[in-house]
Order: structure tokens, then sequence, then C-alpha cells
């Protein structure tokens, strides 16, 4: 019995030439996402914000209009809610109080027996409380940004130091594609931007580098094997050999996030989207952005001497 | 060569016997796993993953601890002992300030600065003594002073803490120091904190005054506010007759149906209420907790049996708090919650449900996926996939690392881009079957010319996992413990376990095509 060959085994789409309009609709996301970014910003969770997230559970169906109403009475600031995975669940988000803990602890409280009020206390299931104090949410921001920056340099010394400098820089720009774009993405969708959504950024940096490694080593031993071959050409043969491989690492991961994204419940929801968008566009990048950018980085044929 | 030694085929078979082991854990019930650890000897693995409180449900909390309120007590100390010291030498000063991390001498006669440092020297040691401007002395704590203090306010801080956590019976609660001025706080089952929050938001510094019945003196009296009548204040002698550490014992009574806090005080504390008590009859004390007036009862005999009781208008639940931070001790500064994070047990269990469902069919669609596409091959994969998550297992259970929730979704991740070194070296012997080498040959290429990309792209990854690691805070190092242990563990898995059933598999059929 034989595998199924969901590729064909000799592909040969010419990649490289469709190189322009790649870079058309790249440089279309780029503007896009940095456009969108400026403007609407990124809706920071409380955990770079800091303020206050309550998330309950009830026995039944909520009327998030009257309680939105009777929430903001309080007086606490702008309290917003969402449903949140299931209908009886609802998510309530209040901004950091003036004062000290004791203010939060005073205005949690309320919310709370607001809360009790309405629909009786044995009825509500507190399922989440999270506080986070501004001075803690800004320190966040910084370890949050230290980890990303630290990484990506991290994953960029590797490359320089195995592959020649110019596979380095057309992986750095492949790399930076992604994450403008992944951002560019929490901003238009105002999608929560918190802790777990910097580990995805992380994550789908080490994806994105991952298939553009993987294209490049093949770049780089056929550039020793064929001498005499055009480079346009040889780029093109060295993407369609690998080109069965990254679909089908794309499809194995996409199908262990689907099962995330299905049955993982929605705490990790926005993490699983965040990936699944990050697996996308890296896929895409390693093969239209990384490798046209190599070829006009005059990659030359002779090797370090090794 | 298609080929592999025999020590390293005994290594692998080890390997995966270890992990399978010590991963079963997980799969029985805490009391078959009781049962392994009271009768089994101690090696045998009866240790489960350790699950964050995101997933067993649980309170953590940040507390910040107010040091500069230690640093205000310490400089406020330097200065009345060094007023003390230059009035006693008979020198004078024009001023005596504060300033950060120290205070600043005026000396009346510029002529006596030499004679004052001297005095100040002796009298404190931590200090650095040094000459400002226009004639002035500033005097400051040491580096070493201020780390000290730091660190011992930090210490019994945590200390203190631990006691009033342990008093209300809270099971296997984390408490350690964070940082410079942070004490973190984990209370694993405690799904409404509010009752821990309002036993720490307490300095509980206890001490009992004389009230000062004098009209018109200021000097040596404060002020302080009496709870029971909100406005009214109590003036009370600064010179405290007893304080909280002279207490042994703290308990909740009743007296009159009302309920009291009858406390014990050591030999020290018991002579000195004595004699206060002896020569002050008919005056009244207040007891004072953290600068406020829980009572001010008269005294009406002496009280010389070394017991007595606070009595205020308390609760049941409020004398026994008070009871408890007085056994307890009091903080050396003040606490305030910087982050709080609780999760309620139905949501922890429900996110341990989810993760498992979430595994479970991301593992069934790749097995189809990887059958359907590499065959036998893909079973030999699949295979070494299970293995790979039991590995996984059994490490996060040996290391007793913490699973949090992004820890699971790194658990599915790594299922997902695990098979990645198995499809490229797959696809690879596929490349070389097609450019004419025999079924050997292949293998073998297949595996030694995809290694470098393997080991290129994992690595990469791997240096992501442990940057995050560093870095990171909370979820997201869970999310890097698991991310990182699985690239390693994946390594293995396609590297020696699919290539060790390849190998066994062709030297057993020596086929001479391939099903891939």
């Amino acid at each position: 019995m034989k595998g199924i060959h969901l590729i064909p085994e000799e592909t040969n789409i010419d990649f490289i030439g469709k190189r322009f309009i790649a870079f058309a609709l790249s440089t279309i996301i780029l503007v896009a996402s940095i456009a969108i970014f400026s403007v609407n910003g990124l809706n920071f969770g409380i955990d770079f914000s800091g303020g206050t997230a309550i998330e309950i559970g009830l026995n039944e169906k909520p009327d998030l209009r009257d309680l939105r109403a009777e929430l903001n009475d309080l007086d606490l600031g702008a309290i917003s809610l969402q449903t949140f995975g299931k209908e009886t669940d609802v998510l309530i988000r209040m901004p950091q109080q003036e004062g000290d803990a004791e203010a939060q602890k005073a205005a949690i409280d309320k919310v709370r027996s607001t809360l009790n009020n309405i629909y009786g206390e044995d009825q509500i299931d507190y399922r989440r409380v999270e506080f986070v104090g501004p001075q803690v949410g800004e320190e966040l921001k910084e370890a949050g940004a230290f980890a990303i920056i630290f990484s990506l340099l991290g994953i960029l010394v590797y490359i320089w130091f195995r592959f020649e400098w110019q596979f380095g820089v057309a992986a750095v720009v492949a790399l930076a594609h992604d994450a403008i774009a992944t951002v560019g993405l929490f901003s238009f969708t105002q999608m929560e931007f918190n802790l777990s959504t910097v580990a995805a950024i992380l994550m789908i940096a080490g994806y994105s580098i991952n298939d553009t490694v993987v294209v490049f080593d093949r770049i780089r031993e056929n550039l020793r094997k064929y001498k005499k071959l055009h480079l346009k050409e040889l780029f093109n043969m060295s993407v369609n050999q690998m080109l069965s491989r990254t679909l089908m690492t794309s499809l194995t991961t996409v199908l262990a996030l689907v099962a995330l994204w299905i049955f993982g419940g929605n705490v990790i929801q926005g993490f699983v989207n965040a990936l699944l968008f990050g697996i996308l566009i890296g896929t895409y990048s390693s093969v239209y952005v990384a490798s046209p950018i190599l070829l006009y980085l005059d990659v030359r044929r002779i090797e370090k001497a090794e | 060569m298609v080929h592999i030694a025999r020590w390293k085929m005994i290594l692998i078979a080890l390997v995966v016997v270890w992990g399978v082991v010590y991963s079963a854990p997980n799969l029985l019930s805490s009391e078959t796993r009781d049962w392994i650890e009271n009768t089994l000897p101690s090696f045998m693995p009866h240790k489960t993953v350790n699950l964050g409180l995101d997933l067993q449900g649980g309170a953590h909390l940040l507390l910040q601890v107010a040091i500069d309120e230690v640093l205000k007590e310490r400089i406020d100390d330097l200065e009345a002992s060094s007023r003390d010291a230059i009035r006693k030498e008979k020198l004078g000063y024009k001023k005596v300030g504060t300033i950060p991390n120290g205070i600043r001498v005026t000396p009346k006669n510029a002529g006596d600065a030499q004679k004052i440092k001297k005095i100040i020297r002796r009298a404190n040691a931590e200090v650095n003594v040094l000459d400002s401007d226009n004639g002035a002395i500033d005097v400051t704590f040491t580096e070493q002073a201020l780390k000290g203090m730091v660190d011992q306010t930090m210490s019994q801080s945590v200390e203190i803490v631990r006691r009033r956590v342990d008093e209300t019976g809270t099971r296997e609660p984390i408490i350690q120091r964070q940082g410079e001025d942070r004490i973190l706080l984990q209370l694993p089952g405690i799904d409404d904190p509010q009752q821990i929050i309002g036993l720490l938001d307490k300095t509980a510094k206890l001490s009992f005054h004389l009230v000062d019945t004098d009209t018109g003196r200021s000097i040596g009296t404060r002020n302080l506010p009496l709870i029971e009548e909100p406005g009214r204040t109590v003036p009370i002698k600064r010179r405290a007759i007893l304080t909280g550490e002279m207490l042994t014992n703290a308990q909740t009574t009743l007296q009159d149906g009302m309920p009291v806090v009858s406390f014990r005080l050591n030999g020290v504390g018991t002579r000195r209420f004595c004699d206060v008590t002896r020569n002050n009859v008919g005056k009244p004390f207040a007891i004072v907790l953290d600068d406020e007036v829980i009572s001010a009862p008269n005294i009406r005999d002496a009280i010389c049996g070394g017991s007595a009781v606070i009595s205020g208008r308390f609760t049941v639940q409020e004398a026994s708090d008070l009871a408890l931070l007085l056994r307890a001790g009091a903080l050396p500064a003040s606490l305030k919650i910087v982050e709080e994070r609780t999760v309620g047990p139905s949501l922890g269990a429900d996110s341990v449900e989810a993760g498992k469902i979430a595994s479970i069919v991301g593992l069934v669609l790749i097995f189809f996926f990887m059958t359907f596409t590499y065959s036998l091959f893909g079973i030999f994969a699949n295979l070494a996939l299970v293995i790979n998550v039991a590995l996984i297992f059994a490490l996060l259970s040996g290391l007793q690392a913490t699973l949090t929730l992004p820890g699971i979704a790194g658990i599915v991740l790594t299922i997902g881009m695990a098979v990645d070194a198995n499809v490229l070296i797959f696809e690879r012997i596929r490349e070389e079957l097609g450019a004419g080498r025999s079924v050997l040959s292949a293998i073998d290429a297949g595996y030694s010319r995809a290694m470098s990309t393997i080991v290129d792209s994992n690595l990469t990854t791997l240096i992501a996992a442990v940057l995050l690691y560093s870095f990171g805070t909370g979820p997201v190092k869970g999310f890097a413990v698991t991310l990182g242990i699985g690239i390693m563990t994946s390594l293995f898995a396609a590297i020696m376990l699919t290539r060790l059933f390849v190998v066994l598999w062709v030297q057993k059929k020596r086929p001479t095509t391939l099903p891939i």
C-alpha cells in the first residue's frame, strides 16, 4: 500500500515569477496594518492596561443591555460586558479605579453585590476574577516587549551563524512582515491583546522562521549542487521541492490548532486565532517574501569554505 | 547505513519504557497513586503533572511591601537619636531635617561640626557622615544598611504572611519573595480570597497606651480616631505600655454574650502591665491597632495575672480575625495587592477537560492524515507521536513543572509540529526514491540529508522557547516549558524512534519498494 500524494511529486509552479504580485500584496498588508494600528491602536487586556476582569457563569441567559446599564450606574468607570463562549457566561471588564488596592477591592465588591442582587448569590458561578495594578501592567508590557525583542534577536543570531548574511536579512524581513501583519490583525479585529498574545506572536515568529529555514536550507543545497542554473530557476526549483513538506506541516499544525479552537474553551481562543493566522502568513511569507528577497540580495554561488 | 547499534536500540527502548511508566500515574486515580506511594518503593512513579492555578482553581496574589514605611521609621529613629546624642554632649544644632535615605544636621556653631560628626558616627554604625552645603552635615544610611533593611523587612513580611495564611488552614500555599519588594502568594483551591485579603491588608501593630487626661499638653501626645465612635479622637501618650510582641497568645472568647479577644502576656509584659495598671487605677488607657483606637476603657484594678481581654464592638468574625492577627504578629510594613487572579474550580476543570478533548481530537486527526499520506511510515510516525506525548507528560511529572492552560496549548501545538521532522525525512526519502536510488540508500539519504534542516528548524524554535521562559511571566512561562520539552521529545521521537521502527522493519522485510 502506498501513501497518497496530496501534492503531485513534480510541481513546477513559478513562485518567483509571481513575486511582483506578492510584493504588491505584502505592501498592501503592511501599509494597511500600520495604518490601522496607528488609528485603532491595540485592545490591551488587563494584563497590560491594568484593571479588573470578572468572568461569571449564570444559569439563565442574561439581558446584557440591562446588566450593562445596571453596572454602569455604579459609577466605576466604563464597564464593558460581553458573552464569553457560552450565552450564559459573561465577561465583565472594569477599568483601573482611582486610589489604592482598597478602592479596587471595594469596586469588585460593589459589582459582586450588584450581580448577587440581580441573579441571587447561589445562581452565580464566579469563574474567574483578575485584577492587575497599573504598575504591574506596565512591567508586564515591558517584559512582553523584551521577550519578543530578545527572541527575535536570538533567532537572528542563529540564522546569521548558520547561513550567510543575505539569508539572515531575508529571514528578518519575512519575520518582521509576519509580526507586523499579526499586530495589524489584532488592531483591525480589536481582539484582546494580552500576555498569551505575546506568546502567540513569538510562536508565530518561531514557526515562520522554521518554514523559512527549511526553504533556505534547500536553496543552499541547490546552490552547491547546480552551479550553472539560473538563480530564478534554482529558487523556484527549491521552493517547489519543499512545497509538499511546507503544506504537510502547515496542515498538521492547523489540524491540531483547529481541534484546540473548537474544543479548547474560550479562554485560549484568542491565542489560537493568532496562531492560525500566523501559520497562514508564515507559510506565505517563507515562499513569497523570504525567497524573492534573497534573490535580490545577490547570494553568491561560492559558498563559504566548509 | 540502515543500521542502528545494539546499545543505541537498548537506550531508545529504555527511554520509551521510562516515558510510558512515568507518565502512567497521570492516568491513574488518586487512590491508586496513593497506594503506590505508600506501599511500593519510593522510586516507583507516583508523581503527576502539577496543575497551575488556572487549571485547578485557586488564587494568585502579588503583594507589594511598602518598604518606604520602614525606611521612614528608621530615618525618624536616626533623627531622634541624633538629636538626643548631640544634646547629651551639650552641643547645639540649628536644625535637623530629613533628606532621602537620611537626615541633615545644621550645627549652631560651625566649629562644632567635627565634634557632632564624631558623635553621630559613634552612635550609629551603618551611616555615611558627609559635609554638605552651608556647613550642614548629611547623615545617610549606607548601601549595605539599606539592602539589609530591605532584606530583613521582606523576610519578616514573608514569614508573617505565611503565619497568617497558615492560621486560616489553607492547604499547600506558595509564599515567596519576588523581585525587590514583592511577595507572591499562591493559594490552590481558594476561589474567594477575600477573607485572606482581609487578613493581609492590616499590618496589625498593636500597642497599649495611657490616655492623656491633661488638657493643653501636646508634646508626647497623639490624637487617634476611635473606631467605636467615628469622628471622635482619643489623645494618647506616645510611649506604649505594651506592644504586640509581648503577646504570647490570643483567643476569641465570649464575655457577657459579646465576642472579645483574650490574650496572654510574656514575663516582661506581665510585669509592665502590672506596674502601670497599679499606678493608674481609675484612669483610661487605649488599645491601639494600626493607628486606630479599638477601645479606651478605664483601669478598674491592677492587672497582674498576665492575661486580659480586648473588648470592642466586634462581630464574631472580626474578633476571631483580630485574635489571628495578634497570634501571627505584626507586619513590618503594610502590604498592597498589585495583582490578583482567581480562578474558580469550575473554570479550571472545564479547561482541563477542554485541553484533553482538544489534544485527543488533534492527535486523531493527525493520525488519519499521516497514515493517509505516508501509509506504513505514517503509522510509524503516529506510534512515535503517542510515545512523544507520553514522554512530555513523564518529563512534566518528573520535573514537577507546572502545567497551565497556555501550556496545554503548547502541547497541542507540539503535537501538530512534532510530525514536521518526520515529514521532512519522508519527503526527502520520496525525493531520493524519485531520483532513482535504491530503497536502502534512499532511506539513508533521507535521514542524513534532512538532519541539518531538522536541527536548524528545531533549534530556532528552542531558542524562542528558552527566551520566552526567561523573560516571560506566569502563563507565558507555562507555555514556554511545554514548548521546550515538546521540542526535545519530538526530536527524540522523530530522529531516534521512527528511525528505529523503520530500520527494524527494513531488516525484517528486506523490501524492494517503499510504501511511502
